[in-house]
């Protein structure tokens, strides 16, 4: 029977309660007494010089309390970028200043170059309007296509970068020679170039800010929309605007999705605080859904050329990529880890293979800044070897399935250092695709292709098997690697006089379920009920300082973290428990929340020890600190590596070019399981959002750069017509060996592993519909996209 | 979003006179105009709500059709119009989604001709008569251009009145971002010949395909376009589909809605 409760079972999550019935809190949820309204003013031209902006006029009108400009702020520090990254020939990265607002030149459209403060929302935008109308920007040739950035060295969107190069980077360098070597020498070698749609986040909540300044203490607020307050509170603070750590306080309550977006500080956080501060008076802004599209980090937006080099039945020989990255305009925060670090490491896949490289050229251009987005840089990665097996195997005449079993690294080889330099700890790759063929019913294919094709629809099967690192991860690798942040996560664990329990995370949820998942595992680890355990986090006033939530790390990390913090309240209830019971510490057995001696009925409750703790009238005050409170910090050792096989079945209506999803089965490896429900539900989003990239999104820049994609007009979204109902397994189950939960992550398996299925099995669908010309099909797989192909 | 003033008559009358005013507006539904509003890219000073006059609203049997009020909701028309017009009622159920069907009225659709609305092509392929309030004007000489139509200023439409076809279908592929039409083709049988208006596709917004109109009046079957060639010179070319993509749309869906329409 499966468990109803702790560790295991599906229980329910807690905070949708509040999410479903409109109660949540969210930042524009919040009104202040004596609040005022900050609107931005944004570039409407993808490159141009500032020549002069007039801001008496806006200044002037009604309402207005204060107006800002680049000029404001061009003494105050830069958003930094998190991580350095050294090009092939050793030299660091360029790394343009990324100022609060725009100054001297504004580059992409969406660019905010100014701010106008005002009593309401309608006078601040009149404001606005005005401001913009004044401000006189000549405009400059837009630099849109990253191989033409490259190629013309005078037109450049930072003047002091004259290749608009962020750096060339080469991985694993030493590997380059025998690569290059094993490639030549190959009996086949397939190559695919390839496309890695730019993807706008959409996150349901739109970013929003409110800055407060309490000019009795000199103390500020930024109640914003993040993923990591206290990463946010150390960039604003620290690196741009100069405010002691201690002096701010940033809160993110309840926020309505990130997928990555909201990891990064951006200026608008700082401009609140500031004005906040000079008007002494609360400063709010909320991004409409246009600021949305052109001002979050958007995602992706690789141009890959990768080589397959194999033997005549399929063994892999060498993996070689080319990629461009498009960082766009500025370097958020960590734009440049994610086509590196955690893409070119994953380009071996669950693969034997011995010899891969990796090469990245990073390109700036006018466009968005693009970051992290739900599995930064692995779903590129995947996309790229998943994509280029498949076209081997249609090249070769091999089974797609076979080939994987051929190459798959075996149980018996872990753990597996990779040539692109990650060590696997575990993983059973062979299991989840026999997994995945039993669920998704491989056997039976023909018939219901069959069945499809009485009704004119061209059915066709794709495969995908997919690894990621992530929990991320061990402070001292990332820091070797460029990091300049630890990647640790922290939890206090408080146990209140009367026995509940308030716990303090680092990881923050935006969605994800922490409040209930967390309190699943305190419950069974203190065998007390899961609703006396209450989960704090978002608030650096409350909270120990933590990471934050990304990368899948929230339980491998913070949730080990949480662990850690439960053994010190164990081991120390033991030590009251040995007083109170007047017996030997190491006699003191803990048991479904009893503190007993060792082979006695003798035993105090968890409360009654909570309560001594903080009355400590029979207690061993001369050794032992009253109180029931402890933190924990947890520095993985190692990533994780979740991985699976996913297998997609479309539809193509060869006559009109659209694919239907009809079927799509997960066979997944997240090790141990603390939720099944709320990891079922993660892996459904993130299968979402790979059908997504897959099938509808794209993000388009004209020549000029105009962004044509600017609304959901344009802009597709998948709806739920648009996907199937998953059939989702995680039974295979091989724990991670270096984290006492044994879990591995489940966030962005989905969207790392989806993509190449639902492509691999259009491709399918046209073959066996007898139109083999068609190699390749770039995402999104729309519509005219496949008929083109079909007709090209 | 402006400020502006908002009026709501309740006759025809009080209407046209409310619209002689200086920046006034007639809104109806407000499923374009007020998005376009609340991005400032329209200021209108008045508007003008048709949506309080009892005599533009509803669906009825009259001569010879089915009269629909101009501020009928997509919603009533989907609802109203499936026991007299059954491929009306299923267009009109088929646009947007259900909180757009439930502001959204035909006379603002038409009104506003948008190329890629639904409407134009029940209305143009149903061979429909436009009843304004100075006017009666016949679907052929109504739509005249994208965001272009034969209306005047200050005139508004207050009933649409549509022959019942012997047989008719709506076929619509969606755009994969907003849902409207990419491209929609409306068939209509009528005793005296086969009528084809196509949404979506046309540079010049709707038109009719008078070929193919031809060719389902000698024979009204699915493969009586096939032999067809469409050219996509006029055709809309976009981020969604090229020129060449929308000309095939329009003949596969051609033979979509005859075989549809049964």
């Amino acid at each position: 029977m499966p468990k109803d409760h702790g560790i295991g079972a599906s229980s329910k999550r807690r905070e949708d309660i509040r999410f479903l019935t409109g109660r949540g809190v969210y930042t524009d949820d919040m009104n202040l007494h004596g609040q005022t309204y900050a609107v931005f003013v944004r570039s409407q031209v993808a490159h141009g010089r500032i020549k002069s902006i007039n801001t008496s006029n806006a200044a002037s009108m009604p309402g207005v309390l204060a107006v800002f400009t680049g000029e404001d702020f061009k003494d105050v520090g830069g958003n930094p970028a998190g991580w350095l990254i050294n090009s092939r020939d050793g030299t660091p990265m360029r790394e343009p200043k990324r100022p609060v607002l725009a100054h001297g030149k504004v580059r992409h459209v969406g660019d905010a170059y100014a701010a106008v403060v005002a009593e309401s929302y309608a006078e601040a935008k009149d404001a606005a309007e005005q401001l913009a109308a004044d401000s006189d920007i000549e405009e400059l040739p837009a630099i849109i296509d990253m191989a033409a950035a490259v190629a013309n060295a005078s037109n450049r969107v930072h003047d002091e970068i004259p290749d608009n190069l962020c750096y060339d980077w080469g991985w694993i360098e030493d590997n380059r020679a025998a690569v290059d070597a094993a490639i030549k020498a190959a009996p086949h070698v397939t190559v695919l170039e390839l496309v890695n749609n730019r993807l706008v986040p959409n996150a349901m909540e739109p970013r929003a800010s409110i800055g407060e300044y309490f000019p009795g203490t000199g103390d500020y607020k930024l109640t914003t929309t993040s993923q990591n307050p206290h990463l946010t509170r150390l960039l604003v603070a620290a690196f741009v605007l100069g405010i002691p750590e201690n002096k701010l306080t940033v809160v993110a309550p309840d926020v309505g999705g990130g997928f990555g977006s909201k990891i990064y500080h951006y200026g608008e956080e700082a401009v609140v605080l500031a004005a906040a501060k000079k008007l002494a008076r609360p400063v709010r802004w909320t991004a409409e859904r246009s600021e949305s599209f052109l001002s979050d980090a958007h995602g992706r937006d690789h141009v890959t050329k990768i080589e397959l080099a194999c033997e005549k039945d399929g063994t892999f020989i060498a993996f070689r990529t080319e990629t461009m990255a498009n960082v766009g305009a500025y370097l958020s925060n960590f734009a440049t880890v994610t086509p590196t670090f955690l893409h070119g490491t994953l380009m071996a896949g669950p693969y034997k293979v011995p010899n891969v490289y990796v090469n990245v050229k990073t390109v700036f251009t006018n466009t968005a800044p693009v970051d992290a987005y739900r599995g930064a840089g692995r779903p590129e990665a995947t996309y790229s070897l998943e994509r280029v097996i498949d076209k081997m195997c249609r090249e070769l005449g091999l089974d797609p399935f076979e080939v994987r079993r051929k190459n798959f690294i075996t149980t018996d080889m872990f753990p597996y250092t990779t040539p692109v330099g990650l060590a696997y700890d575990t993983g059973n790759y062979h299991a989840t695709l026999d997994k995945a063929i039993e669920i998704g019913n491989v056997a039976g294919f023909e018939a219901r292709r069959a069945a499809s094709a009485k009704r004119g629809k061209l059915r066709g099967m794709g495969l995908s098997t997919w690894i990621e690192a992530c929990g991320i991860a061990p402070s001292h690798l990332v820091g070797v690697l460029g990091a300049r942040v630890g990647l640790y996560d922290a939890a206090t664990v408080r146990v209140n006089a009367t026995g509940n329990i308030s716990v303090m995370t680092g990881a923050h949820s935006h969605g994800q379920g922490h409040e209930t998942v967390f309190a699943q595992i305190v419950a069974e680890k203190l065998g007390v009920p899961e609703a006396s355990v209450e989960i704090v986090h978002g608030d650096t006033s409350k909270i120990p300082f933590g990471m934050g939530s990304y990368g899948s790390r929230s339980l491998a990390v913070c949730g080990v973290a949480v662990t850690k913090a439960i053994d010190k309240i164990v081991a120390k209830g033991k030590k009251i428990a040995a007083h109170m019971l007047e017996a030997a510490e190491e006699d003191i057995t803990f048991e479904n929340g009893s503190f007993s001696v060792a082979g006695t009925d003798k035993a105090k409750t968890f409360g009654e020890i909570a309560f001594s703790a903080y009355v400590p009238h029979n207690y061993p005050l001369e050794t032992l600190e009253p109180g029931l409170e402890e933190t924990a910090f947890y520095d993985p050792a190692n990533f994780t590596y979740p991985a699976g096989a996913y297998i997609c079945e479309v539809e193509v209506d060869a006559e009109t070019g659209k694919v239907d999803v009809v079927a799509f089965h997960c066979a997944d490896d997240f090790g141990n399981i603390m939720n099944p429900m709320v990891v079922e539900g993660q892996v459904h989003g993130g299968v979402g959002q790979g059908i997504g990239q897959a099938l509808c999104e794209n993000t388009t820049y004209d020549d000029t750069g105009q962004l044509l994609t600017g609304s959901y007009m344009d802009y597709a979204m998948p709806r739920a017509g648009d996907v199937p109902f998953y059939n989702v397994d995680y039974s295979c189950q091989t724990p991670c060996t270096h984290n006492p939960l044994g879990v591995k992550g489940c966030g962005e398996a989905g969207a790392i592993g989806s993509p190449p299925a639902v492509v691999n099995a259009v491709i399918d669908a046209l073959h066996r519909g007898g139109h083999t010309h068609v190699k390749h099909i770039d995402m999104p797989v729309s519509p005219s996209r496949v008929w083109q192909a079909i007709h090209g | 979003m402006h400020n502006f003033d908002f009026v709501k008559p309740a006759s025809i009358a009080d209407a046209v006179k409310a619209l002689s005013s200086d920046g006034a507006q007639a809104l109806s539904g407000g499923q374009t105009l007020l998005p376009t509003m609340k991005q400032r890219l329209a200021a209108p000073a008045v508007l003008v709500s048709l949506t309080g006059i009892a005599e533009m609203k509803g669906v009825c049997r009259g001569d010879g059709g089915l009269h629909v009020g101009a501020a009928t909701t997509h919603a009533t028309v989907a609802k109203e119009a499936a026991a007299h017009y059954p491929a009306l009622a299923a267009l009109a159920g088929g646009i947007g989604d259900p909180a757009v069907r439930n502001r959204g009225t035909i006379g603002g659709s038409i009104a506003n001709n948008d190329p890629a609305a639904c409407y134009p092509a029940g209305v143009l392929g149903s061979g429909a008569t436009v009843v304004t309030s100075k006017r009666k004007i016949a679907a052929d000489d109504f739509f005249q251009g994208l965001f272009s139509t034969a209306l005047d200023e200050g005139e508004i439409v207050t009933e649409v009145r549509f022959p019942i076809p012997e047989k008719a279908a709506y076929v619509k592929f969606q755009q994969p971002a907003s849902r409207f039409a990419l491209t929609g083709v409306f068939v209509a049988k009528f005793g005296t010949g086969v009528r084809v208006a196509v949404t979506g596709a046309g540079q010049g917004g709707v038109f009719r395909w008078t070929e193919a109109e031809a060719a389902l009046s000698r024979s009204f079957a699915p493969g009586a376009v096939d032999g067809l060639s469409l050219s996509g010179d006029d055709m809309i070319s976009d981020l969604h589909g090229s020129a060449a993509y929308r000309a095939n749309l329009v003949k596969v869906l051609t033979g979509r809605a005859v075989a549809a329409a049964g």
